[in-house]
């Protein structure tokens, strides 16, 4: 286990300086995702045009895994289609615990793939995603209970 | 560093303790184990170990029950454990110590047992602002269930429980005064004795949540006056699984059995059952028989080091800790109490509880980051979680400077 691995400079860089991180006004869906274990909280906002994503932030507070973790999903989901969005948390969820995932073509996300070495931070990253799973399969304009990850 | 002054060494003999703890030698990442998570679970010595190794190995069968040679035998030991922690806690009798599983099932019992049959619309149940969630919930549930209030004692910027403040909340219709010791988020200590004092000249009984206090300080349940106290067995270097309640004799006496079932029965037809004796009527079913012998070493072992060099070693060690930490920049302590036990709560500007975590662990340093089950301590300090060193007499000066290192490292990768 290297801890250079967790904390890539893109990891690093998106804690730093997070994108679309604020709010969203109006969305269409905005789900809050909450992990009791360390307190990380973050809520996920979607602006939806037909069936992609026309525009997606989030805001709240996490340790820096969760927050880059959110940062680049946001950017990796921004315009694809439901679908597609779907496709890829399969992805990231299988990058983030199967040591023989392949990271290719994942872009910048391949950067979570250190995160598999450190089981107990392996929540941390994918918050933002079933977080955001959670507001692609809610009703137009709804805002749902908190997803837990416990 | 303010103040070099402080002294790096103490009197009390901690390598020679150290070798009582066989994994304390551990080397994680090819670095010395640090481990400052004494506050969530200490390490055992090896005299521990050794007394629950011979008791699996050669003398276990079921207590109070056999006639024959290894129930005697098991029967003794789980009875001598009783009384080691008779004398621990300076109790009046053993009729006054009931196994539980931990601080958490001893406060159960007590709001369970004493409380829910007393307690009506209108009455109270007082709690402060520190407490553990094991000491919140249990008094939520109690008074769900009879309609009584929970009313909480608030705490100030420093992590102190004001003493008028309590005092301001007693009134005639508080039933329990329940409270910690010691708290776990912060190390706050609280002034115990008095509060005691206070409710007992109102006629409130009082619990005192000692689980982290008993590791800390002497602990004299009739000098503390108080009606209930409670601990767990692996804070005090014993196993997990096993604790104490200590209830004076005359309210246990009151208290109807909490749980129903072998060994807590004189006699049983279908249509009564006499209940047996204290402290038997607490202690439903075939009980942790190894964890009352482990804990009961461990007391044993508590008494034949030099306890009182222990103590001030371990403040030694907060006094250097709280220098040193304070010292880094960006560094806040959380929860500067005048009087505190042997932990440091602390957060780092730019650096997520979470994070400094991983990267402690990296350099073989084991701490708690979270909200320590106190998320009211944290919702007070505005604060999702917090990094928290809990020591122990066997940590040492080096550890601590270990810690400021990786605290630095981790504030340099993430600056």
């Amino acid at each position: 286990m290297e801890l250079n691995d967790l904390y890539r400079d893109v990891i690093l860089d998106h804690n730093r300086r997070p994108r679309n991180f604020g709010p969203l006004e109006p969305a269409d869906a905005s789900v809050e995702g909450f992990n009791p274990l360390c307190g990380d909280r973050l809520t996920v906002r979607l602006k939806m045009q037909g069936d992609a994503i026309a525009d997606i932030r989030f805001e709240g507070q996490g340790c820096a895994i969760s927050t880059a973790s959110a940062s680049l999903m946001t950017e990796a989901v921004k315009g694809k289609t439901r679908g597609e969005a779907l496709k890829l948390f399969e992805r990231v969820h299988h990058l983030l615990t199967d040591d023989a995932a392949s990271s290719d073509e994942l872009g910048k996300l391949a950067a979570l793939s250190g995160v598999r070495e450190f089981p107990a931070r392996v929540k941390c990253a994918s918050l933002c995603w079933h977080t955001l799973v959670s507001a692609l399969e809610s009703p137009p304009a709804a805002v749902l209970p908190a997803v837990s990850t416990e | 560093m303010k103040n070099m002054a402080l002294a790096k060494q103490t009197r009390f003999d901690v390598h020679a303790v150290r070798r009582d703890f066989p994994v304390l030698a551990r080397i994680l990442n090819g670095k010395p184990l640090a481990y400052l998570d004494n506050g969530a679970s200490a390490q055992r010595p090896e005299f521990v170990i050794e007394a629950v190794n011979d008791y699996e190995r050669h003398h276990h069968a079921n207590i109070h029950r056999g006639v024959h040679t290894l129930s005697q035998e098991a029967t003794a030991r789980y009875e001598t454990a009783r009384d080691s922690l008779v004398h621990f806690l300076n109790a009046r009798s053993r009729r006054e110590i009931i196994f539980v599983r931990g601080t958490t099932e001893a406060i159960n019992l007590v709001a369970q047992s004493y409380a829910r049959p007393l307690l009506g619309s209108g009455d109270e149940i007082l709690i402060t602002h520190l407490e553990h969630h094991a000491n919140i919930v249990p008094w939520q549930l109690v008074c769900e269930q009879t309609g009584a209030k929970l009313t909480v004692v608030p705490m100030d910027e420093r992590g102190e429980v004001p003493f008028e403040a309590a005092l301001a909340l007693m009134n005639e219709r508080t039933r329990v005064f329940a409270f910690t010791h010691v708290s776990n988020a912060l190390g706050t200590v609280l002034p115990v004795k008095r509060l005691v004092a206070a409710a007992k000249a109102r006629g409130i009984v009082t619990l005192i949540d000692g689980a982290q206090a008993v590791p800390h300080l002497p602990v004299d349940v009739q000098d503390l006056g108080c009606d209930f106290y409670a601990f767990s067995g692996h804070k005090l270097f014993g196993p997990t699984g096993i604790g104490v309640l200590y209830g004076r004799e005359s309210l246990l006496e009151r208290m109807p059995p909490w749980q129903g079932g072998g060994d807590m029965i004189l006699a049983v037809t279908f249509a009564k059952t006499t209940y047996n004796s204290l402290p038997y009527k607490f202690e439903a079913g075939t009980p942790n028989i190894s964890g009352a012998i482990g804990l009961g070493a461990a007391v044993d072992y508590l008494r034949g080091i030099d306890l009182g060099g222990a103590h001030a070693h371990e403040h030694a060690l907060l006094a250097y800790a709280s220098e040193s930490l304070g010292a880094i920049e960006d560094l806040r302590i959380v929860g500067t109490a005048v009087d505190k036990a042997s932990l440091v709560s602390f957060v780092v500007k730019g650096v997520h509880p979470h994070d400094l975590g991983t990267i402690l662990d990296e350099e073989a340093i084991a701490i708690r980051t979270g909200h320590h089950c106190a998320m009211p301590v944290m919702d007070f300090f505005k604060l999702p979680a917090t990094a928290r060193a809990s020591f122990a007499f066997y940590n040492t000066f080096e550890e601590i400077d270990r810690l400021c290192a990786a605290v630095q490292r981790a504030r340099s990768m993430f600056a």
